[in-house]
């Protein structure tokens, strides 16, 4: 890798020629430049906002200022690490290999193999999500309620089609709209009258079988499609879903979409109780959804249908040729993710009391795929964590840079995950294995490319 | 020139003595790519419960053979036809490789296709599972059925896996078996299905000698304890012609012999083929001929 280690596999001539070059010239000092100018770049695009006043007072701000020291120390600063100690360190890593593993995977192997520390780390999981909100402000009490309990719903969701299924979905907001619609048409507030006007909960088994159904409706002509043309055709589902909803005046409320949708309130069996402005109470009922569904959904993954999603996900001709119905599982696993949407839309729509085209861009449906990705595909822990995390750090970047530019973190944080880690924070077994299995050449472990091996 | 053989090879197998005792069989079966035909008029008559071998150099198209017979290639003309062991006749051309898995056809693959970051149990199980009912929602609400689908499923796999050798190797991950395992592992899972024909593309190749041995008895056993007629594709003749009942050969997409073990090696036209395609082959039909020769007429006694 670095100069001294490649300087020991050289002739003697050669050696020659590279102490007549100067300095500056070995590789080591150029990978120097390209360093410096990405503390430069790095401070550029971290620091002031431009304004259209003084053209330069950005450039201006970035060169005076103390943040273009803080880039380049730490830009130069890995450079150092990375030519200076980078043997050191590999040395140290290639040690410590054989009877440690990192942390986090060391943490993850016992949850995996000890029974009782798992219920133990899920009962203590559930105790502090039923008891940190209501020690926390306001705003983070909504931001848990309107964002992240959402948002962990539809990436649980997203996750049995494309962590397990293996199908690439690029629209799957789209379903999150359908749900949404569902409860502005169920409670009266679009301009088409429903049959009877219900309140937002009993719409909630509505919305999750209209989900199903939108996820048959999809899944149906895309079945023989893969990879990136499935990619492509979901995308357009997203679009289409939008355009509807924005252009179908009479049906959807067009671009101003639906208002003053109700709040929540059961009134059944004896038990009264109106949900209203204060988000608490939306979160324990959030919670007690998502406890359901992962209960439901980890009970899929290790049955026959799980088994059978990984089998089409790995070998598709396989699958079939041992008498798995690929397109009914296909189906299965766009109607089952779809249906976490219905609930997340409902609880939505009803809390946030009203909804428009614009909620629903196509920005969305890729966020909630790279919270998937970023997690670990086909983990459940895995997406619980990326969901949460990707959601919660935007917001908290919120009072520490410009607004404008938290997004460009968060993207910052993902291509960096993508280089270093690409199985996700808490990746499930099955996908690291696909992965080393991959690695040794054996197998594919890209769930949206063909099967290795066109020859039966 | 090969055509008048053809017609001769016929005879030599001798007339299907009764439809109903025909497992499998094929008409003019053609399959095309491009200008290329790979199966040319092939005519398959498969017995019940016998171990027919496919043999013929390579390119000769007996993998493609399999993948119209198992619905993954869908041949140009001709006639497949499938006849159970409860009755009736279901026409192959064309369905669904799974829906032909259902109906009593396994396969194994030649480059094996396993799933390989899964166990072998799970492997053998998600086979097995395609035969149980048990949906999403009763899964999800964790139904007494459901259960019992997931017992009945594993109780299967184990077994099969105990039949095939691998009861010690339940829980390894499929990849990272051994070849012969491997291949093991993939007639296992086939049998999962609860196959009444049972077609294995090469499954000796890349194996060594002693699981070359545990193979030919494991082909025997799964003929003989499960009573699975046993459709053959290999290029090891000493294995082709000890366990095979009768043998037929391709050679450019057309069969052109077709018989015992014993008549096959002494057809002229096989000789040529092999002779005509690899020096290796041909010494070991050769080779094989010699020794089978004492045996070859009682051999010939059975097959007519
Ligand atoms: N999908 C395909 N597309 C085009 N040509 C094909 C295809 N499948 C098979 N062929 C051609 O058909 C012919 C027969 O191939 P096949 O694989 O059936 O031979 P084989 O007898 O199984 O040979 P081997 O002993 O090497 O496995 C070959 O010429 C092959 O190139
Ligand atoms: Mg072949």
């Amino acid at each position: 890798m670095s100069a001294v280690e490649t300087s020991q596999n050289l002739t003697p001539s050669q050696a020659a020629k590279l102490r007549r070059t100067a300095w500056y010239r070995q590789p080591r000092f150029s990978r120097l430049w390209a360093m410096v100018a990405l503390g430069v770049l790095l401070a550029l695009v971290t620091g002031e906002q431009g304004n259209t006043r003084d053209i330069f007072y950005s450039l201006e701000t970035t060169f005076t200022g103390g943040g273009l020291w803080v880039c380049l120390a730490l830009t130069v600063g890995v450079w150092v690490l990375r030519e200076f100690a980078g043997d050191g360190l590999k040395g140290l890593a290639e040690k410590a290999k054989p009877g440690t593993v990192a942390p986090l995977a060391a943490v993850r192997g016992r949850f995996q193999a000890d029974k009782r520390l798992r219920w133990g780390l899920i009962v203590l999981a559930l105790v502090l999500a039923l008891a940190i909100p209501s020690m926390v402000e306001r705003y983070w009490q909504t931001v848990l309620v309107d964002q992240i309990a959402i948002f962990v719903l539809l990436a649980i969701g997203l996750n049995v089609v494309i962590g397990w299924a293996g199908l690439l979905d690029l629209g799957f907001f789209a379903f999150f709209a359908v749900g949404a619609y569902s409860t502005a048409f169920w409670t009266g507030r679009l301009p088409i009258e429903p049959p009877v006007v219900l309140n937002p909960f009993w719409v909630i088994p509505i919305a999750v079988v209209t989900c199903l159904l939108t996820g048959l409706l999809l899944g149906a002509p895309t079945l023989r499609l893969r990879g990136d043309y499935l990619a492509i055709v979901t995308l357009g589902f997203h679009e289409i879903i939008y355009l509807v909803a924005k252009n179908a005046d009479g049906v959807t409320g067009g671009p101003q979409g639906a208002r003053m949708i109700p709040d929540f309130s059961i009134d059944f069996a004896g038990i009264s109780y109106k949900w209203s402005i204060d988000p608490l109470p939306y979160w324990y009922l959030l919670v007690f959804f998502i406890v359901i569904v992962i209960i439901l959904f980890s009970r899929l993954e290790h049955s026959r249908v799980g088994r059978a999603w990984t089998a089409i996900r790995e070998d598709e001709i396989a699958a079939a040729a041992n008498g798995v119905d690929t397109v009914r599982f296909k189906l299965m696993a766009f109607a089952i993710g779809a249906s976490t949407s219905g609930v997340a839309g409902v609880v939505f729509t009803s809390k946030y009391g009203y909804i428009n085209p614009e909620v629903f861009p196509l920005l969305q449906s890729i966020l909630v795929l790279a919270y998937v990705i970023f997690g670990g595909m086909g983990s459940i822990p895995g997406v619980l964590i990326g969901a949460a995390a990707l959601v919660w750090l935007p917001e908290a970047l919120k009072d520490y840079v410009d607004p404008s530019d938290r997004y460009m973190y968060l993207g910052a944080l993902l291509v960096i995950m993508m280089i270093y880690r690409p199985q996700g924070i808490w990746p499930s077994r099955r996908r690291q294995r696909e992965l080393k299995l991959a690695e040794q050449g054996i197998g594919d472990a890209d769930a949206m490319s063909e099967p290795a091996g066109g020859k039966f | 020139m090969t055509t008048d053989v053809t017609s001769e090879s016929a005879a030599v197998g001798g007339p299907a003595s009764d439809d109903a005792d025909l497992v499998l069989q094929t008409w003019d079966v053609t399959l095309r790519f491009g200008g290329l035909t790979s199966l040319d008029h092939v005519n398959l008559q498969m017995r019940r419960g016998e171990i027919l071998a496919v043999i013929g150099p390579n390119g000769a198209g007996k993998t493609s053979l399999f993948n119209s017979l198992t619905g993954a290639y869908t041949p140009q003309e001709g006639k497949i036809v499938f006849r159970p062991k409860d009755g009736g006749e279901k026409s192959l051309l064309g369905s669904k490789p799974h829906i032909v898995n259902r109906l009593g056809l396994a396969r194994t693959f030649q480059n094996i296709r396993l799933f390989s970051a899964l166990t072998a149990l799970e492997n053998v199980k998600i086979a097995a599972e395609t035969r149980l009912k048990a949906g999403p929602v009763s899964i999800m609400l964790g139904l007494p059925n459901a259960r019992k689908a997931e017992r009945l499923s594993d109780e299967r796999a184990h077994r099969l896996l105990k039949f095939v050798g691998l009861e010690d190797k339940l829980n390894e991950i499929a990849g990272s078996l051994s070849y012969g395992d491997q291949r093991s592992l993939e007639i296992a899972r086939a049998l999962a299905t609860d196959p009444q024909v049972l077609l294995l593309d090469e499954p000796a190749a890349g194996t060594n000698p002693t699981e070359k041995l545990e193979l030919e008895q494991l082909i025997r056993r799964i003929n003989t304890e499960l009573g699975v007629s046993v459709l053959l594709i290999e290029h090891d003749m000493r294995l082709v012609m000890s366990v095979a009942d009768r043998v037929m050969v391709l050679n450019f997409g057309k069969k052109i012999a077709e018989g015992t073990p014993s008549e096959v090696q002494q057809h002229p036209a096989v000789i040529e083929a092999y002779l005509g395609s690899s020096a290796e082959d041909a010494a070991a039909v050769q080779e094989v001929i010699a020794e089978h020769e004492h045996e070859s007429a009682s051999d010939t006694e059975d097959g007519q």
